[in-house]
């Protein structure tokens, strides 16, 4: 499989022994079973929770297996979730809730949504928790690798269109990502939205998920680019704070980062039912 | 052959995995780690067999127990043992638990496509000599977790560890008040598979409980129903 990744790969794999095993280490290499449609088999065998509606239509005559399916829950999925970031003058905010669900079940209530590719740049995960630690985890090396051989820090867009090619090869193969590569470089505050159905999308505010109506709600009423950093912090903090509190699929801890000239930080964790009932009495407080 | 998207009104398609039952977990304390597993292996309403391991010693300070399908459980535990020690033979040094946990993940995501259908825990201490658990689902998403549960009942254990390892929604005990003591965690781990031997068919028979500590690896087997 072509990738623009996988030019990268050649010069990565010339250092490791002629293993057979080591072939995991490309991405460009994930085994294919041995069949004539390989990527209609992956798709149906453990398809998502969206794939699993689409075809809905066509399992009117098989409700029992479409059961059997949705039991087996091969993936934890970020599909129910809520990420957003967004960019302001000062830098970049990305806030997170921590849960996963296999179908129904609460797989994890405490789950890292947001990956750091380097000490300037954060991913955020959402759809298929295994896909986006994966292909995230593959983007930082990357990205390393990049900074070690032009010896200059790789900006955004470049590491987000990178990424992007990436998933792009691997388009109708049944991956789900929808991650969120924010970071601070030489233009200042950035913010890619990457998808694997191939879309890169830049803008200052996104999110991501099955709380993002929510969450969307709160970010648009008081958004603005001179936010303070207090303000900016607790704008985010409070759109995932709603978007739990009404989405079912999201919950857990509501975790808060920022990014500036000087790298991430991690600026708080909150347990998202402890901090709804805090914003409650500061509303009653006010009253 | 036959592909699901491709037709509408056929007969079930074949499909290349079934579930033979079972429960897994584990549980970390500051300086310890303990992981179990029963050994029943079912497929449908019949038993297999009574004695199907599903746990491997990896290294002295790691184990891992897997859920799901007998075969796939079996080929994991075997390209994960020699990989152990390929790594063990080239760098003159055993497997760090974070190393262990980081490969099985790949392994599992090398089959994105094809996954193995196993539900695995690694348990073990890590190099600060910290008791430390991964879960993982089918396709290798990691996640470093303080107790963990997988299988047929894991859904009748997990709420039992969230209660008595994460003290959640207790009004009697305080967090700072609670230490897991390593005997603590050994007998509430006997009785929560116990107890999921009592309410899911798919878990009885044997149990193999083994305690991982900066000492080593302790093991141990006892009974649960036969029915």
């Amino acid at each position: 499989m072509f990738t623009l990744g996988s030019v990268l790969d050649n010069d990565f794999k010339s250092t490791i022994e002629d293993f057979s095993f080591e072939t995991e280490f490309s991405t460009n290499q994930l085994m294919l079973p041995n069949i004539e449609k390989p990527f209609e088999f992956a798709q149906s065998i453990i398809g998502l929770e969206k794939d699993l509606q689409e075809n809905e239509n066509q399992l009117m005559f098989h409700q029992q297996k479409k059961e059997e399916r949705k039991e087996r829950a091969l993936i934890k999925g970020y599909k129910g979730t809520t990420t957003l970031a967004f960019i302001y003058e000062k830098g970049t905010v990305v806030a997170v809730d921590s849960r996963a669900t296999s179908g129904q079940y609460i797989a994890s209530q405490s789950v890292q949504k947001v990956v750091p590719v380097n000490e300037y740049m954060l991913g955020t995960l959402a759809g298929g928790a295994a896909d986006c630690q994966f292909f995230l985890a593959h983007l930082g090396r990357i990205c390393n690798l990049y900074e070690l051989r032009n010896n200059e820090k790789i900006s955004v867009a470049a590491a987000s269109k990178l990424l992007n090619n990436i998933l792009y090869s691997y388009r109708n193969y049944g991956l789900s990502v929808g991650s969120m590569i924010c970071g601070y470089d030489t233009r200042g505050p950035q913010l890619y939205y990457i998808d694997s159905d191939g879309s890169r999308l830049k803008n200052s505010l996104f999110s991501v998920g099955s709380g993002s109506p929510f969450a969307y709600g709160v970010l648009d009423a008081g958004y603005r680019w001179d936010l303070s950093k207090e303000e900016a912090l607790d704008l985010g903090r409070r759109a995932i704070c709603a978007a739990t509190f009404k989405d079912s699929y999201s919950g857990g801890t509501v975790k808060v980062y920022h990014i500036d000239e000087n790298g991430w930080v991690k600026i708080s964790d909150d347990d998202a039912s402890e901090l709804w009932y805090r914003y409650e009495e500061k509303e009653k407080k006010k009253k | 052959m036959e592909t699901y998207l491709g037709e509408k009104q056929q007969a079930s398609q074949w499909s290349p995995y079934i579930n033979n039952g079972g429960s897994c977990l584990a549980v970390a304390g500051d300086d310890f780690a303990v992981i179990a597993s029963d050994t029943r292996m079912s497929l449908g309403y019949s038993i297999k067999t009574r004695y199907s391991t599903k746990y491997l010693k990896i290294t002295e300070k790691c184990s891992i127990v897997s859920s799901g399908m007998q075969a796939d459980i079996f080929t994991l535990h075997k390209v994960l043992k020699s990989r152990a020690q390929i790594y063990e033979q080239k760098h003159g040094k055993p497997m760090s638990t974070d190393a262990v946990a980081k490969l099985v993940s790949r392994l599992l995501y090398y089959r994105r496509f094809f996954p193995y259908y196993t539900f695995n825990i690694v348990a073990g201490i890590d190099d600060e000599g910290v008791g430390c658990v991964f879960s993982y689902d089918a396709i290798g998403t990691l996640e470093r977790v303080k107790y963990s549960a997988s299988g047929s009942g894991s859904s009748l254990i997990e709420p039992v560890l969230d209660n008595q390892v994460a003290l959640k929604n207790r009004n009697d005990i305080k967090k700072e008040d609670f230490k897991l003591t390593k005997e603590y965690a050994i007998d509430l781990v006997k009785d929560a598979i116990t107890s999921a031997g009592e309410r899911d068919i798919y878990t009885g028979d044997f149990v193999e409980i083994s305690v991982i500590d900066i000492n080593g690896t302790h093991e141990e087997k006892f009974e649960l129903r036969f029915d």
